[in-house]
């Protein structure tokens, strides 16, 4: 079991809250033929759930994390996320 | 990079590209879907880096960062209670001048509550004594870690679950209240232009003193909207000219570029247009609306006489 | 080199200061605290001390700012008094669950209203459950030596609590003594820098301090601030013998005794007026009464292994309590009380401390503690025991 430290001290992780990609009831599907890579997604997604593939100039959604909020594809100026139902 | 004259600091625009990649709030932690606090603190580190030091009063983010052991936020952080943050980054402001550090950004991330109501005391005192910190209000306008509370910074006509029939008192206007300090820096800032943010946050940290960005931070939760309305609402709050994007360096008022086309009237879209898309407002009566847009078109006066004062 | 000075008990609270190389100082004034702080400004302005004085605009704010120093892993220090201590509690808290090695100077001083500056100790009394080391002075020159002696404590690793050192309003704060101020030297080999524990705010290192802790978890960090306490009864004692060894000077360890190896009578007391009793002592003996001082200089540890010692040894206690608690009766006096209970008969009690943070208290747990009490009572347990119930033993180093 974990021992406890002197003061409650905690260490920085991912999933301080579990996989919190469970609570999704729409998921942001990126249509990757009429992504631009402008990182208007990245840039604005509150959950850090948005990885940057910068050689690919690529993004790749974190689904294990992302909570659906659907920011992302709101922010799209060319539409290229679309939420779709779980 | 810091000029002293009156015209403040000069830098180089950021670039959304440019941005560091690296995450300091980290994925899976408890913020609610949409959430505009985790943002503003996910853009935080990525403009200030490693070198910052965090301290978090009572409030929404002291939920964000996690439950022990496990922690979301990749910067030190200091938990501390309501009334105390600005004062407690004093002290670590002065604790590591007394060891020589000087590279060190302290911060304060606070919600609303935390900075206009419970925290005023506290700021006041460390914006008099010229502390060197960045204290950073994130304002939902209303208590939201609590229950969709009113504060100090609700706004008028807001329903919340201390006012059933909306708020019948105006937004306190904390900016001015810093601004009376005379500190070198304040501005204001909305979750809906985020690089806006970010360049008052870079600016911020070139000067040394006490300095206070006022972030409109739209609460999908507490103001009844979708969210993945975040970023719109706060887009739609500065350009209805309700929330003016502005910064005061060393005592210089300045319209930030995106509200400058807002000083003429026609410019500005209708508050109504706000308004309708949260439920928080739903009740309000058309000479409720009819005030409130009075209310913001004599602000816009006063920022046109403001800046034209300051031409003379 | 030492050198004596004519210093109120005040100007040996700044001596203390100065001499133990605080780096951080966050004070508001308060009658009387003030010659503390003014003194303080006065060596850091003219370059006596090299420290950073921040000049808060509340009590509040002075704990707050204290906390935040010694989280960047510097010596720091505060003074308050009265309504300023009853002022900054919330942050009195704060700073020994954080567990930071801070030291206060508290000038003891009744409460509003009606409004009054002079001597009592309800003020200092109404922090005894904070989790803070907290001991009374007696005279001047212990009020210097106890905060210097206090950083020590405070920072030994099984230790990290903060320390208060109360001294009498007026009485001390304001009254001319002979002070023996020791040599800097001297105290910087009894006082090396402060290490950088419990933690330090470091950006090599980020990690969150006092985040949520949810009921799994809650009770055993209430525990270890216990524990600290414990450890502190030791420390309290090594560290008063090492201070003797360096200065030559003795004021007690967690009690200071005054003929009491043959007293008949004794009086319980603490802070200034156990120099008053000490002189009444004298007269008293004269007249034929057999009366000694246990002068209790710490109340937090309580010395109560002590205290249940000298008891059992004498006919009656007279105990002078400078504070009140309403409702419940003298604050020393209960805690006397308490200390001494079951030493001649009574039931078994079992003070069981349970729940905390949130762990949850059901049926099932009322029995198995009802059950384990019946069970000692039975094997001829007695008196008064305090057990902390279900505490995670695994969790604990």
């Amino acid at each position: 079991m974990h021992k406890i430290p002197i003061t409650p001290i905690m260490k920085p992780s991912e999933g301080s809250m579990g996989s919190t990609g469970t609570w999704r009831i729409v998921k942001p599907v990126v249509q990757h033929d009429k992504c631009t890579y402008c990182l208007q997604c990245w840039l604005h997604c509150p959950e850090s759930a948005i990885v940057r593939v910068d050689e690919e100039r690529k993004i790749i959604i974190d689904y294990n994390y992302c909570k659906g909020c659907g920011i992302c594809s709101d922010v799209c100026p060319v539409k290229a996320i679309i939420m779709v139902e779980e | 990079m810091v000029r002293s004259e009156k015209r403040g600091v000069r830098i180089m625009p950021l670039r959304v590209m440019d941005l560091d990649k690296e995450e300091y709030v980290l994925p899976g932690n408890p913020s609610c879907p949409g959430c505009p606090a985790s943002l503003g603190l996910r853009m935080l580190g990525k403009v200030l880096g490693p070198k910052t030091v965090l301290v978090i009063p009572a409030s929404c983010s002291s939920i964000i960062q996690g439950v022990y052991p496990k922690s979301s936020i990749k910067l030190p952080l200091l938990n501390i209670a309501f009334a105390a943050a600005a004062s407690t980054a004093a002290g670590i402001a002065a604790g590591f001048e007394a060891q020589g550090k000087s590279d060190i950004n302290v911060v304060v991330w606070a919600g609303d509550g935390g900075t206009v109501d419970i925290g005023v005391q506290a700021i006041s005192g460390a914006a008099e004594r010229g502390d060197n910190i960045i204290y950073v209000c994130y304002d939902n306008e209303a208590y939201m870690n609590t229950g969709i509370q009113r504060s100090g910074a609700t706004p008028f006509g807001a329903w919340t679950t201390t006012t059933w029939t909306g708020k019948k008192r105006w937004k306190k206007d904390m900016p001015s209240i810093v601004v009376a300090h005379k500190v070198p820096y304040v501005a204001t800032a909305s979750i809906g232009y985020i690089m806006d943010f970010a360049e008052k946050l870079r600016k911020a940290s070139k000067y040394k003193g006490f300095k206070y960005i006022h972030l409109l931070a739209p609460c999908p939760v507490g103001w009844r909207f979708p969210p993945n309305k975040t970023i719109h609402i706060g887009r739609l709050a500065v350009r209805t000219g309700l929330w003016p994007l502005y910064e005061v360096e060393q005592g210089v008022f300045k319209l930030s570029p995106i509200c400058m086309p807002l000083l003429k009237k026609e410019n500005r879209i209708p508050v109504i247009e706000y308004l309708k898309l949260q439920g928080r407002f739903k009740h309000l009566r058309e000479e409720d609306v009819r005030r409130i847009q009075e209310e913001v078109d004599e602000l816009w006066d006063n920022i046109r006489r403001k800046l034209e004062d300051a031409r003379c | 080199m030492s050198t004596i000075k004519i210093l109120t008990g005040n100007y040996a609270v700044a001596w203390g200061v100065k001499l133990s190389r605080v780096k951080v100082i966050a004070a508001y004034p308060i009658t009387p605290q003030t010659t503390i702080v003014e003194k303080i400004a006065e060596f850091v302005e003219n370059g006596e001390m090299d420290a950073k004085y921040l000049m808060v605009e509340s009590e509040h704010s002075a704990m707050a700012a204290t906390i935040g120093a010694s989280a960047t892993g510097v010596r720091a220090f505060t003074a308050t008094s009265s309504q300023g201590l009853l002022y900054m509690h919330e942050m009195v808290w704060w700073a020994s669950a954080a567990r930071l090695p801070i030291v206060m100077a508290v000038v003891m001083r009744a409460l509003a209203p009606p409004w009054s500056i002079w001597n009592e100790h309800t003020d200092l009394m109404d922090q005894r459950d904070t989790g803070w080391l907290i001991t009374l002075a007696e005279n001047n020159q212990e009020v210097l030596d106890s905060i210097i002696m206090s950083y020590r404590i405070s920072e030994h690793e099984d230790v990290l609590l903060p320390s208060i050192v109360g001294l009498d309003a007026f009485i001390l704060s304001h009254t001319l003594e002979p002070v023996e101020i020791p040599g800097q030297d001297l105290i910087d080999e009894f006082l090396p820098p402060r290490p950088p524990k419990p933690f330090t705010l470091n950006p090599e290192n980020p990690i969150t301090h006092g985040g949520i802790v949810t009921p799994e978890y809650y009770m055993e960090f209430r525990y270890l601030i216990e524990k600290g306490m414990e450890n502190a009864r030791r420390l309290i004692v090594e560290v008063a013998k090492e201070y003797k060894n360096i200065t030559g000077r003795w004021h007690g360890d967690l009690v200071d005794e005054y003929k009491c190896s043959d007293a008949k009578i004794l009086i319980i007391v603490a802070g200034a007026t156990a120099g008053t009793c000490k002189e009444a002592v004298d007269v008293l003996r004269e007249k034929g009464f057999n009366v000694g001082v246990l002068r209790l200089r710490y109340i937090r540890p309580f010395p109560s292994s002590i205290v249940r010692e000298r008891v059992s040894s004498v006919k009656s206690v007279v105990i002078i309590d400078r504070s009140y608690s309403f409702g419940g009766g003298g604050i020393i006096g209960a805690d006397v009380a308490s200390s001494i209970y079951g030493s001649n008969g009574g039931p078994l009690i079992h003070d069981y401390i349970a729940g905390l943070g949130g762990r949850d208290i059901g049926v099932r747990e009322v029995e198995r503690i009802v059950e384990e009490t019946v069970r000692a009572m039975e094997s001829g347990e007695k008196g008064i025991k305090t057990l902390w119930f279900d505490l995670k033993r695994e969790v604990l180093e």
